[in-house]
């Protein structure tokens, strides 16, 4: 609906954000966008918002816990790990 | 944790040293149920996941040949485990999200083209630490379709590489950059609307 009043060059840096937020353009992609949010302040804001909504997920620590894990369900992984290193092939 | 930490412990265990052996099972153990939990809906298939997924990890540790890449591969066999314990239609199925719905809206009040948008500047702050924020990042991806969820989840909140990411959800490169595009795009205009909202909750 709002789209016709961005113009292209703000949907083509758009498009790109994130690989330019992951430095995963090329050079010359890189400096063509700085290009472009030098002159366009809605750009970097909408930019800044996006960089931060990734830096929030990079400092997101889970509300939710598994359960203690169990003696039995321990003892079953302890045991699958044993096994593991009993089933080599001795070095000699 | 670290992931040097994390390929420190897995090569103590490779090399028969069990000491490491409770820390690098609470730490996976958590961040798989974590994983699953999203991805499945469930408490108790997270749980089941966990379990089914580490041991087969300590049943097959000599497959990992090079320690640098354990988290990847335990969240490759996580999210088999997972897929095998999917209950479908447990909430937000696969869809396709589009770039132009998420295009912000300009106002051009005053001449000047403005953007509608919340106030970002207190961000980040210790808010992340209050449940409310927490929470709304949470749901926001939550509610993403499953197939942008699980690039999300192993991209930004696993911080796994685009390349690991590929091969642990066998999609290339270029797909998981669109996804992860549009995940973020939808996750960024849910805390927009919750910023917008709650004006008074940000200083
Ligand atoms: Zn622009």
């Amino acid at each position: 609906m709002a789209s016709h009043e961005h113009n292209e060059k703000c949907k083509e840096v758009f498009s790109l954000l994130s690989e330019y937020l992951d430095l995963e353009l090329t050079a010359e992609a890189c400096q063509e966008i700085e290009a472009h949010l030098v002159g366009c302040p809605p750009c970097i804001e909408f930019a800044e918002s996006l960089r931060k909504t990734v830096d929030l997920c990079h400092r997101y620590q889970p509300t939710e816990l598994p359960d203690p894990l169990g003696q039995q369900a321990r003892e079953q992984l302890l045991d699958a790990y044993r096994k593991m290193l009993a089933g080599r092939k001795p070095v000699s | 944790m670290e992931r040097d930490t994390e390929v420190e412990l897995a090569r103590q265990l490779i090399a028969g040293n069990p000491e490491a052996f409770d820390r690098f099972v609470e730490h996976f153990r958590a961040k798989i149920f974590h994983y699953s939990w999203l991805m499945c809906g469930q408490r108790e298939d997270a749980e089941e996941v966990a379990q089914e997924t580490l041991l087969k990890v300590f049943e097959s540790f000599d497959h990992l040949r090079d320690p640098e890449r354990v988290r990847p591969w335990i969240f490759q066999i996580a999210k088999n485990a997972c897929l095998m314990k999917r209950r479908k239609s447990v909430f937000a199925p696969s869809k396709e999200l589009s770039l132009d719905e998420f295009l912000p809206t300009m106002s051009h009040a005053g001449g000047h083209g403005k953007l509608q948008i919340a106030d970002w500047s207190s961000l980040p702050d210790d808010r992340m630490l209050r449940s409310e924020l927490k929470g709304v990042l949470e749901q926001a991806i939550g509610e993403l379709p499953e197939n942008y969820r699980s690039v999300m989840l192993l991209r930004d909140v696993e911080e796994l590489s685009t390349l690991e990411t590929a091969q642990i959800l066998d999609l290339t490169e270029d797909v998981v950059k669109t996804r992860l595009h549009r995940a973020r795009l939808a996750v960024r205009q849910k805390l927009d609307e919750y910023l917008s909202t709650s004006p008074a909750r940000g200083k």
